[in-house]
Protein backbone atom coordinates (compact mmCIF):
# COMPACT_ATOMS: atom_id res chain seq x y z
CA UNK A 1 0.00 0.00 0.00
CA UNK A 2 1.19 3.48 -0.79
CA UNK A 3 -0.11 6.76 0.44
CA UNK A 4 -0.18 10.00 -1.50
CA UNK A 5 -0.45 13.32 0.27
CA UNK A 6 -1.95 15.78 -2.18
CA UNK A 7 -1.97 19.53 -1.65
CA UNK A 8 -4.41 21.65 -3.66
CA UNK A 9 -3.65 25.36 -3.44
CA UNK A 10 -5.23 28.48 -4.91
CA UNK A 11 -3.24 30.08 -7.72
CA UNK A 12 -1.40 33.23 -6.59
CA UNK A 13 -3.67 35.55 -8.58
CA UNK A 14 -6.83 34.14 -6.92
CA UNK A 15 -7.99 36.09 -3.87
CA UNK A 16 -8.14 34.02 -0.69
CA UNK A 17 -10.47 35.86 1.72
CA UNK A 18 -10.21 33.03 4.25
CA UNK A 19 -6.42 33.41 4.37
CA UNK A 20 -6.84 37.16 4.79
CA UNK A 21 -9.18 36.73 7.76
CA UNK A 22 -6.74 34.29 9.39
CA UNK A 23 -3.89 36.74 8.85
CA UNK A 24 -5.89 39.56 10.43
CA UNK A 25 -6.61 37.32 13.43
CA UNK A 26 -2.89 36.52 13.76
CA UNK A 27 -2.07 40.23 13.66
CA UNK A 28 -4.65 40.85 16.39
CA UNK A 29 -2.89 38.21 18.51
CA UNK A 30 0.39 40.07 18.06
CA UNK A 31 2.06 37.96 15.36
CA UNK A 32 3.23 40.99 13.45
CA UNK A 33 5.82 39.07 11.39
CA UNK A 34 3.08 37.30 9.43
CA UNK A 35 2.76 38.98 6.03
CA UNK A 36 0.49 36.51 4.22
CA UNK A 37 -1.65 33.42 4.89
CA UNK A 38 -3.04 31.22 2.10
CA UNK A 39 -5.47 28.46 3.07
CA UNK A 40 -5.35 25.25 1.02
CA UNK A 41 -6.70 21.70 0.95
CA UNK A 42 -4.79 18.52 1.75
CA UNK A 43 -5.95 15.02 0.79
CA UNK A 44 -4.53 11.69 1.91
CA UNK A 45 -5.15 9.05 -0.73
CA UNK A 46 -4.20 5.42 -0.12
CA UNK A 47 -3.56 3.30 -3.20
CA UNK A 48 -3.21 -0.42 -3.66
CA UNK A 49 -0.54 -0.31 -6.36
CA UNK A 50 3.16 -1.02 -6.64
CA UNK A 51 4.54 0.66 -9.72
CA UNK A 52 5.56 4.26 -8.92
CA UNK A 53 5.05 5.46 -12.49
CA UNK A 54 1.50 4.10 -12.53
CA UNK A 55 0.70 5.70 -9.20
CA UNK A 56 1.95 9.09 -10.37
CA UNK A 57 -0.13 8.87 -13.52
CA UNK A 58 -3.21 7.87 -11.53
CA UNK A 59 -2.78 10.65 -8.97
CA UNK A 60 -2.29 13.30 -11.64
CA UNK A 61 -5.41 12.10 -13.43
CA UNK A 62 -7.37 12.23 -10.15
CA UNK A 63 -6.14 15.76 -9.48
CA UNK A 64 -6.85 17.02 -13.01
CA UNK A 65 -10.31 15.45 -13.16
CA UNK A 66 -11.59 15.81 -9.62
CA UNK A 67 -9.53 17.24 -6.77
CA UNK A 68 -8.34 20.49 -8.36
CA UNK A 69 -10.15 23.03 -10.51
CA UNK A 70 -7.49 24.15 -13.02
CA UNK A 71 -9.13 27.58 -13.40
CA UNK A 72 -8.24 28.55 -9.86
CA UNK A 73 -6.05 25.85 -8.30
CA UNK A 74 -2.74 24.05 -8.69
CA UNK A 75 -1.59 20.90 -6.89
CA UNK A 76 1.50 19.00 -5.82
CA UNK A 77 1.88 15.67 -4.07
CA UNK A 78 4.24 13.34 -2.23
CA UNK A 79 4.10 9.55 -2.35
CA UNK A 80 5.21 7.45 0.61
CA UNK A 81 4.96 3.82 1.75
CA UNK A 82 2.21 3.02 4.22
CA UNK B 1 -42.94 23.98 -24.52
CA UNK B 2 -41.40 21.51 -22.17
CA UNK B 3 -38.90 21.91 -19.33
CA UNK B 4 -36.81 19.20 -17.67
CA UNK B 5 -35.62 19.99 -14.15
CA UNK B 6 -32.61 18.00 -12.95
CA UNK B 7 -32.64 16.87 -9.33
CA UNK B 8 -29.40 16.03 -7.50
CA UNK B 9 -29.17 14.93 -3.89
CA UNK B 10 -29.12 18.33 -2.19
CA UNK B 11 -31.04 20.32 -4.84
CA UNK B 12 -33.55 22.53 -3.04
CA UNK B 13 -34.96 24.96 -5.61
CA UNK B 14 -36.31 22.23 -7.85
CA UNK B 15 -39.91 22.63 -6.72
CA UNK B 16 -39.75 26.44 -6.95
CA UNK B 17 -38.63 26.08 -10.57
CA UNK B 18 -41.36 23.47 -11.18
CA UNK B 19 -44.06 25.68 -9.65
CA UNK B 20 -43.11 28.73 -11.69
CA UNK B 21 -42.67 26.99 -15.03
CA UNK B 22 -45.82 24.86 -14.68
CA UNK B 23 -48.26 26.84 -12.56
CA UNK B 24 -47.33 30.40 -13.52
CA UNK B 25 -46.04 29.90 -17.06
CA UNK B 26 -48.26 26.99 -18.05
CA UNK B 27 -45.43 24.95 -19.55
CA UNK B 28 -45.06 21.20 -19.48
CA UNK B 29 -42.46 20.14 -16.89
CA UNK B 30 -40.82 16.88 -15.89
CA UNK B 31 -38.31 16.17 -13.18
CA UNK B 32 -35.23 14.15 -14.13
CA UNK B 33 -33.31 12.31 -11.41
CA UNK B 34 -29.53 12.71 -11.60
CA UNK B 35 -29.02 8.94 -11.93
CA UNK B 36 -31.19 8.82 -15.05
CA UNK B 37 -29.38 8.29 -18.32
CA UNK B 38 -31.74 10.12 -20.63
CA UNK B 39 -33.62 13.40 -20.71
CA UNK B 40 -37.40 13.54 -21.25
CA UNK B 41 -37.54 15.43 -24.56
CA UNK B 42 -37.02 18.94 -23.19
CA UNK B 43 -36.93 22.29 -24.98
CA UNK B 44 -35.07 23.68 -21.98
CA UNK B 45 -33.20 21.99 -19.12
CA UNK B 46 -33.06 23.72 -15.73
CA UNK B 47 -30.31 22.88 -13.27
CA UNK B 48 -31.81 24.29 -10.09
CA UNK B 49 -30.26 25.85 -7.01
CA UNK B 50 -29.33 24.03 -3.84
CA UNK B 51 -26.32 22.26 -2.45
CA UNK B 52 -25.74 19.28 -4.72
CA UNK B 53 -23.74 16.65 -2.84
CA UNK B 54 -23.50 19.04 0.12
CA UNK B 55 -21.11 21.27 -1.86
CA UNK B 56 -18.41 18.73 -0.97
CA UNK B 57 -14.97 19.38 -2.49
CA UNK B 58 -16.19 22.45 -4.44
CA UNK B 59 -19.72 23.62 -5.19
CA UNK B 60 -20.92 21.63 -8.22
CA UNK B 61 -17.75 19.52 -8.42
CA UNK B 62 -19.32 16.14 -7.69
CA UNK B 63 -22.58 16.76 -9.57
CA UNK B 64 -20.68 16.92 -12.84
CA UNK B 65 -20.06 13.17 -12.57
CA UNK B 66 -23.76 12.30 -12.25
CA UNK B 67 -24.91 10.11 -15.18
CA UNK B 68 -27.48 12.65 -16.41
CA UNK B 69 -24.83 15.32 -16.93
CA UNK B 70 -23.49 13.48 -19.99
CA UNK B 71 -26.92 13.87 -21.55
CA UNK B 72 -27.16 17.52 -20.51
CA UNK B 73 -23.77 18.21 -22.13
CA UNK B 74 -24.83 16.45 -25.35
CA UNK B 75 -28.12 18.40 -25.34
CA UNK B 76 -26.26 21.70 -24.81
CA UNK B 77 -23.73 20.93 -27.52
CA UNK B 78 -26.60 20.39 -29.95
CA UNK B 79 -27.88 23.89 -29.15
CA UNK B 80 -30.49 22.96 -26.52
CA UNK B 81 -31.31 25.57 -23.89
CA UNK B 82 -29.72 24.91 -20.49
CA UNK B 83 -30.40 27.29 -17.62
CA UNK B 84 -28.29 26.89 -14.46
CA UNK B 85 -29.49 28.85 -11.45
CA UNK B 86 -27.18 29.42 -8.46
CA UNK B 87 -25.80 25.93 -7.70
CA UNK B 88 -26.82 25.12 -11.28
CA UNK B 89 -24.45 27.87 -12.48
CA UNK B 90 -21.70 26.33 -10.34
CA UNK B 91 -22.39 22.90 -11.87
CA UNK B 92 -22.21 24.40 -15.39
CA UNK B 93 -18.78 25.94 -14.73
CA UNK B 94 -17.49 22.68 -13.23
CA UNK B 95 -18.71 20.75 -16.28
CA UNK B 96 -17.03 23.39 -18.50
CA UNK B 97 -20.25 24.22 -20.30
CA UNK B 98 -19.52 27.73 -19.05
CA UNK B 99 -16.14 29.35 -18.41
CA UNK B 100 -14.90 30.66 -15.05
CA UNK B 101 -15.42 29.58 -11.46
CA UNK B 102 -17.65 30.72 -8.60
CA UNK B 103 -15.42 31.35 -5.59
CA UNK B 104 -16.47 31.88 -2.01
CA UNK B 105 -18.01 35.33 -1.42
CA UNK B 106 -15.39 37.95 -0.61
CA UNK B 107 -17.13 38.63 2.73
CA UNK B 108 -17.00 34.89 3.62
CA UNK B 109 -20.69 35.23 4.48
CA UNK B 110 -23.70 33.45 2.99
CA UNK B 111 -25.70 36.24 1.35
CA UNK B 112 -29.49 36.03 1.06
CA UNK B 113 -31.25 39.21 -0.05
CA UNK B 114 -33.07 41.04 -2.80
CA UNK B 115 -30.61 42.22 -5.41
CA UNK B 116 -30.79 44.50 -8.44
CA UNK B 117 -29.21 43.18 -11.62
CA UNK B 118 -28.78 44.93 -14.95
CA UNK B 119 -29.54 43.12 -18.19
CA UNK B 120 -26.48 44.07 -20.25
CA UNK B 121 -27.13 41.57 -23.03
CA UNK B 122 -30.71 41.22 -24.27
CA UNK B 123 -29.76 39.24 -27.36
CA UNK B 124 -30.07 35.82 -25.71
CA UNK B 125 -32.99 33.35 -25.63
CA UNK B 126 -33.27 34.17 -21.92
CA UNK B 127 -33.44 37.97 -22.11
CA UNK B 128 -34.70 38.96 -25.56
CA UNK B 129 -38.02 40.38 -24.33
CA UNK B 130 -36.22 42.62 -21.82
CA UNK B 131 -34.95 46.13 -22.63
CA UNK B 132 -31.17 46.46 -22.74
CA UNK B 133 -29.85 47.89 -19.45
CA UNK B 134 -33.19 47.27 -17.72
CA UNK B 135 -32.75 46.73 -13.97
CA UNK B 136 -34.44 43.68 -12.45
CA UNK B 137 -35.05 42.84 -8.80
CA UNK B 138 -34.04 39.18 -8.45
CA UNK B 139 -32.90 37.75 -5.11
CA UNK B 140 -29.57 36.05 -4.46
CA UNK B 141 -28.85 33.34 -1.87
CA UNK B 142 -25.36 31.89 -2.01
CA UNK B 143 -22.01 31.32 -0.36
CA UNK B 144 -20.00 30.86 -3.56
CA UNK B 145 -21.06 33.51 -6.04
CA UNK B 146 -17.82 35.39 -6.51
CA UNK B 147 -17.23 34.96 -10.24
CA UNK B 148 -13.56 34.54 -11.18
CA UNK B 149 -11.90 34.03 -14.55
CA UNK B 150 -8.35 34.70 -15.77
CA UNK B 151 -7.54 37.83 -17.78
CA UNK B 152 -7.79 36.21 -21.20
CA UNK B 153 -11.07 34.57 -20.24
CA UNK B 154 -12.52 37.86 -19.06
CA UNK B 155 -11.51 39.58 -22.27
CA UNK B 156 -13.10 36.81 -24.28
CA UNK B 157 -16.34 37.12 -22.26
CA UNK B 158 -16.44 40.84 -23.01
CA UNK B 159 -15.47 40.52 -26.68
CA UNK B 160 -18.15 37.91 -27.31
CA UNK B 161 -20.85 39.70 -25.29
CA UNK B 162 -21.21 36.73 -22.96
CA UNK B 163 -21.92 38.81 -19.86
CA UNK B 164 -25.70 38.90 -19.46
CA UNK B 165 -26.36 40.18 -15.91
CA UNK B 166 -24.32 42.50 -13.69
CA UNK B 167 -25.04 43.38 -10.05
CA UNK B 168 -26.11 47.00 -9.64
CA UNK B 169 -28.28 49.30 -7.56
CA UNK B 170 -31.85 50.39 -8.30
CA UNK B 171 -30.60 53.09 -10.67
CA UNK B 172 -28.35 50.66 -12.50
CA UNK B 173 -24.97 51.80 -11.13
CA UNK B 174 -22.38 49.07 -11.42
CA UNK B 175 -19.48 49.53 -9.01
CA UNK B 176 -17.77 48.03 -5.93
CA UNK B 177 -20.51 49.30 -3.62
CA UNK B 178 -23.20 47.50 -5.60
CA UNK B 179 -21.14 44.31 -5.82
CA UNK B 180 -22.47 41.89 -3.17
CA UNK B 181 -19.89 39.12 -3.40
CA UNK B 182 -16.68 40.33 -5.06
CA UNK B 183 -17.50 39.04 -8.57
CA UNK B 184 -15.23 40.32 -11.34
CA UNK B 185 -16.99 43.18 -13.17
CA UNK B 186 -20.02 42.57 -10.92
CA UNK B 187 -20.85 39.54 -13.07
CA UNK B 188 -24.11 37.86 -12.01
CA UNK B 189 -24.76 35.75 -15.11
CA UNK B 190 -23.09 34.69 -18.36
CA UNK B 191 -23.91 32.69 -21.48
CA UNK B 192 -21.65 30.39 -23.49
CA UNK B 193 -20.32 31.60 -26.84
CA UNK B 194 -23.29 30.10 -28.69
CA UNK B 195 -25.73 31.76 -26.29
CA UNK B 196 -27.79 28.65 -25.52
CA UNK B 197 -26.39 27.95 -22.03
CA UNK B 198 -27.02 30.52 -19.28
CA UNK B 199 -25.67 30.46 -15.74
CA UNK B 200 -26.93 33.00 -13.23
CA UNK B 201 -26.50 33.38 -9.47
CA UNK B 202 -29.78 35.34 -8.88
CA UNK B 203 -32.94 33.24 -8.54
CA UNK B 204 -35.62 34.15 -11.13
CA UNK B 205 -37.82 31.33 -9.79
CA UNK B 206 -37.93 33.11 -6.42
CA UNK B 207 -39.10 36.35 -7.98
CA UNK B 208 -41.81 35.26 -10.39
CA UNK B 209 -44.85 34.83 -8.15
CA UNK B 210 -45.81 38.37 -7.01
CA UNK B 211 -46.26 36.99 -3.47
CA UNK B 212 -42.42 36.85 -3.31
CA UNK B 213 -42.14 40.64 -3.47
CA UNK B 214 -40.93 40.85 -7.06
CA UNK B 215 -42.09 39.29 -10.30
CA UNK B 216 -39.11 40.44 -12.36
CA UNK B 217 -37.86 36.86 -12.66
CA UNK B 218 -40.83 36.10 -14.90
CA UNK B 219 -39.04 37.96 -17.69
CA UNK B 220 -36.50 35.14 -17.96
CA UNK B 221 -39.16 32.41 -18.25
CA UNK B 222 -41.31 34.49 -20.64
CA UNK B 223 -38.25 35.04 -22.85
CA UNK B 224 -37.50 31.31 -22.94
CA UNK B 225 -41.12 30.50 -23.75
CA UNK B 226 -41.35 33.03 -26.56
CA UNK B 227 -38.00 31.88 -27.96
CA UNK B 228 -39.13 28.25 -28.07
CA UNK B 229 -42.65 28.84 -29.32
CA UNK B 230 -42.00 31.40 -32.04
Amino acid sequence: MQKATIYVTLKPQVLDPQGKVIMNALHTLGYKNVTEVRASKMFEVTLDAKDDADIKQEIEEICDKVLANPNIETYYYKIHDE
Amino acid sequence: MKYNIIIFPGSNCDYDAYFVTKNLMGAEVEYVWHKDTSLKYPDCVIIPGGFSYGDYLRAGAIAKFSPIMKEVITFANKGGLVLGICNGFQVLTETKLLPGTLLQNKSLLFICKHQYVKVVNNKTPYTHIIEKNQVLDIPIAHNEGNFFIDEDGLKSLQDDQQIVFQYCDKEGHIDDITNPNGSMLNIAGIVNKQGNVLGMMPHPERSSDPICGSKDGQNIFLSIMEFIEK
